[in-house]
């Protein structure tokens, strides 16, 4: 009788799922997971899919809605080769930060699996997309789906109307910059609605409508002549007028080239606005990943002790749990740089340990947090105002630097020899920190490009800077062929200067012209 | 409660389109690809899916990248064994720094993917210039036809076979001892009867009992339907291909000193479309190679296109070859014989005689077709194009060709200029599948 009493309290048994059991699951994980951990979530919508379906959302940067692009048809062989020779799984699961909040399911999961994704996902990543700061300013998850919809319509419009190659061409060059397509210090705007796109459409076939090439026959304005003349100073205005330097390439270029049509410019709007979109989860790869994994392990392990999970079950949520969190290390054969999953939870728990048991060495260095129990508001507040860099800056601890055995290796492209740097010893702990935290700091990692100048009025020449930090060069080969893809978006010539950031020192210049 | 949404019965090739841009993309690479297939594949392969490497040219996605060999730059790397402050690592040879991911760059280069039927024959049809009408003729599999094969349970209403339905339904009802209407005849006759005679307790009795059992065999009947669904038998139809008839698909080819890399090469593409055309329009073929000099052999696909062998040439001894074959293996009451000779034109001048005679006595009597091609030079294809004049086997042939409507000829030099010399077969085709 006692132990069907116990039976009967378990949350699903077998390893077969259907949707009442997923509901169930579902409903029991976010009661946990908001009392436990206080999480606060979207609405979630779970949408069971099969693996070609999976392999489909792959291609497609993991968007249920996409354009149609020959770079994703790329993917998709890529993908779906790697997959077929067994060389890699499939994901158990694909979120989208949206509202509600969309979550992918695997029909090949099992059960035990179904309640690992749920708790992931549904609880983990959508109480990240929800809270985090970056994720509240620069997107908007209410917003993206509709916004994909009309970009995948406007696009297949577009190729109707214009064909394919003239469609593919904006395309290719305007995803060549997609990494110079976001901005990356000032808030984009908000996506607009519905009613404004329409309205945006609207207005732009009034235009080619409305289009009289009389107005360009007219006689250019007096002050040309001065504007020559004006030398230093109006160089100066010039910039100021179209608000240079400017950081984001494929804004300047939809807002200033002189060639784009309405619709091309529309085409190169899009591909910046999915850009963005994408910016804030490349920035927050290990405390997205960190805190969804925190929460499944947290929540599944609340679930067992509670005896809501088999033995059975749980054991097979922890094999997989502990497949994604491997981390080998740097000289073994699988090593393919730090995981994120690892790192986020080795700090999560870390934070758990400093305010619940702490050492004399953790209240030496976070004297705010160590021993004050409250792990979860500090957990709550770092997931809601930290990025991946600030967080490695904030909270990695020595114990967790002696754990991972991390060290620093130091590499000058023109010596024969990787330098230590720094190990896991008094002296090393605060500059592997602060070196950690910088590879994360996508801002500092990226190439630097802006746009410097241009002369409209002029030979409309239009002048990138590349600022060099650490004497890090651009790659010739790419460099060039990106450069001809600006060409084809701007119309005119393009020059890319190399200024070295700390001399000021110009190093190089290459111009399309010698392309 | 989550909304769930079960989207394993969506269409599941969302990104065919972004496969066909790609594929469109990579078009000239992919065309390379196949041709080399063409070359070193046997004349059979064409028509099926392919493997190919991943192109490379026109599919680059370029992006401003940091160049890995220059400046200065920090590694953080877990695992420290050894290591402490100062000490200094040679680095691993070819520049590749630990921080990038291995597996990343290099399996780029060993990535294949696999071309379906369709994408092959269109990347191979695109050289050969074929009207569309015979493109998607070739493409086309096998045409099936239903053909009756036993019986079903379910099917569609028109396809009811009664006979068994109604076999089924009359078993069923003696097994279950239906009433039939006979019975109930009697017995209504009988009250009939009973009725018109002067009533009385007994008879009385009688008629109730007798209505009685009438009423239950009604009931029964009503119960044990005359024809029930599970008697229901329908005609089963099984897709089966419409019979052809076995063919056989006699290569020639000259492969003296002249015959060089190039010209073997269209002559393969010459062999393939015929073997394509034939694999379409028969079921079942084989393919003899025969490759001459100044004696011919019978040999196999491979030695065929890859041996060469030096000699002088007798264009003769094939076509006496292929008869020695026909005689031996093939009787022409089973099958379909076709012929594809290629060579460059080469021949002795009294040999070319005796060609005339074995097509003309022999060999076209036996033959559906025979196709030769004379490849040539592209710098003589202006000269020769249209004259009458030529090698002296080109001469000799002319004669058989004004003679026999099933025999074609042409100079080929360039793959392009190969299916003219098919035209007449695949302008043939309707009235063949009518007649066939």
């Amino acid at each position: 009788m006692v132990s069907q009493a116990r039976k009967s309290e378990l949350l699903f048994s077998g390893s077969d799922w259907d949707f009442k059991k997923l509901s169930q699951v579902y409903d029991e994980i976010e009661a946990v997971g908001r009392e436990e951990l206080g999480l606060d979530i979207y609405p979630v919508q779970m949408e069971v899919i099969s693996s070609e379906q999976m392999l489909d959302a792959y291609s497609s940067v993991g968007m249920p809605l996409m354009y149609r692009h020959w770079s994703f048809g790329k993917r998709f062989l890529h993908d779906e080769l790697l997959y077929r020779k067994g060389a890699r799984g499939l994901a158990y699961e694909i979120v989208i930060n949206s509202n509600p909040c969309i979550v992918y399911l695997m029909e090949e999961n099992t059960m035990a699996l179904q309640a690992l994704v749920t708790a992931h996902a549904a609880l983990g990543h959508n109480h990240f997309f929800k809270n985090n700061h970056l994720f509240q300013q620069w997107t908007d998850a209410g917003g993206i789906l509709s916004y994909l919809d009309f970009a995948k319509s406007y696009i297949a419009r577009c190729e109707e109307r214009h064909g394919l190659a003239a469609v593919e061409a904006i395309l290719d060059s305007a995803h060549a910059l997609m990494e110079q397509g976001v901005f990356r210090y000032r808030r984009p705007p908000k996506l607009s609605s519905e009613q404004q796109r329409e309205g945006l459409r609207e207005r732009l076939e009034y235009e080619e409508r409305s289009f009289n090439d009389l107005w360009r026959t007219l006689p250019p304005p007096q002050e040309t002549g001065e504007t020559k003349t004006g030398g230093n100073d109006n160089a100066a205005e010039r910039k100021k007028s179209l608000n240079l330097p400017e950081e984001n390439l494929l804004y300047f270029l939809e807002k200033n080239s002189l060639v784009l049509e309405p619709w091309q410019r529309e085409i190169v709007r899009i591909v910046r606005v999915i850009a963005q979109y994408f910016y804030p989860q490349r920035q927050t790869q290990v405390m997205n990943e960190g805190c969804a994994t925190f929460v499944h392990y947290t929540l599944m392990n609340t679930l067992f002790d509670r005896g809501r999970i088999s033995e059975g079950a749980m054991l097979e949520i922890l094999r997989n749990h502990s497949n994604v969190i491997f981390q080998p290390a740097y000289d073994d054969p699988r090593f393919s740089g730090i995981n994120p999953y690892a790192l986020g939870l080795d700090m999560m728990q870390d934070i758990q340990r400093i305010s619940t048991a702490p050492t004399t060495e953790d209240r030496d260095w976070f004297p705010d947090i160590a021993g004050r129990g409250d792990w979860r508001d500090t957990l709550l507040d770092a997931w809601a105002n930290h990025r991946d860099e600030s967080f490695i800056r904030q909270y990695l601890s020595p114990a967790l630097i002696r754990k991972w055995r991390l060290f620093v290796l130091a590499d000058g492209a023109d010596e024969p020899h990787y330098e230590v740097a720094s190990i896991h010893n008094e002296r090393g702990y605060a500059k592997i920190r602060s070196a950690l935290a910088q590879s994360y700091d996508i801002g500092a990692s990226r190439p630097d490009i802006q746009v410097v100048d241009v002369d409209l009025l002029g030979d409309r020449h239009l002048r990138l800077q590349h600022t060099v930090k650490d004497g890090v060069m651009l790659e010739a080969e790419s460099r060039d062929a990106t450069l001809r893809h600006i060409r084809n978006l701007w119309g005119y010539d393009v020059s890319l200067a190399a200024i070295d950031g700390g001399t000021g020192a110009t190093l190089s210049e290459r111009w399309t012209k010698e392309l | 409660m989550p909304i769930f949404i079960d989207r394993r019965l969506n269409p599941k090739d969302k990104s065919l389109g972004n496969r066909q841009r790609f594929v469109r993309r990579a078009r000239e690479e992919l065309k390379r690809s196949i041709r080399d297939h063409v070359r070193t594949g046997g004349i059979a392969d064409i028509d099926r899916e392919h493997t190919v490497p991943m192109p490379r040219k026109g599919t680059s996605e370029p992006t401003f990248s940091n160049d890995k060999a220059s400046g200065r730059r920090q590694h953080i790397l877990p695992g420290n064994k050894t290591f402490s402050p100062g000490d200094l690592i040679a680095k691993p040879g070819g520049g590749e720094g630990f921080g990038s991911a291995p597996g990343t760059t290099e399996s780029e280069d060993d990535f294949r993917f696999v071309l379906s039927r369709e994408e092959v024959l269109d990347l191979f049809f695109e050289d050969l210039e074929l009207p569309d009408l015979v493109k998607l003729n070739l493409k086309q599999i096998l045409s099936y036809k239903p053909r009756r094969a036993g019986f079903a349970a379910s099917g569609a209403p028109t396809n009811i076979n009664v006979g068994r339905t109604m076999r089924n339904s009359h078993g069923r009802r003696i097994a279950l001892r239906r009433p039939k209407q006979a019975e109930l005849d009697a017995i209504a006759m009988q009250i009939a009867e009973l009725e018109a005679k002067p009533a009385s307790a007994a008879l009385r009795e009688r008629i109730a009992n007798l209505r009685e059992q009438l009423d239950r065999l009604e009931r029964r009947r009503r119960r044990i339907a005359y024809v029930d669904p599970v008697d229901i038998r329908f005609n089963r139809f099984d897709p089966q291909p419409v019979p052809n008839a076995n063919a056989v698909m006699f290569c020639l080819m000259d492969v003296s000193g002249s015959m060089g890399e190039r010209e073997k090469d269209l002559a393969k593409r010459f062999f393939v479309l015929l073997h394509l055309f034939l694999t379409r329009r028969y079921e079942r073929i084989e393919v003899v190679f025969i490759r001459h000099t100044h004696e011919a052999k019978e040999v196999d696909e491979h030695t065929f296109f890859y041996h060469t062998e030096s000699g002088g040439t007798v264009v003769s001894t094939a076509l006496e070859e292929m008869h020695r074959i026909i005689e031996e293996r093939y009787p022409v009451a089973e099958w379909n014989i076709y012929a594809a000779q290629a060579s460059d034109g080469d021949n002795f001048a009294t040999d070319s005689e005796r060609c005339i005679e074995l097509l003309d006595r022999k060999l076209m009597r036996l033959c559906q077709y025979f196709a030769y091609v004379e490849i040539i030079d592209e710098r003589e294809s202006h000269i020769f194009g249209s004259t009458e004049n030529g090698t002296s086997l080109w001469r000799a042939y002319n004669a058989v060709d004004g003679k026999w409507p099933n025999f074609q000829m042409r100079r080929i030099a360039a793959p392009a200029d190969i299916y003219p010399v098919f035209r007449q077969l695949f302008a043939r085709q309707p009235d063949l599948r009518k007649s066939a």
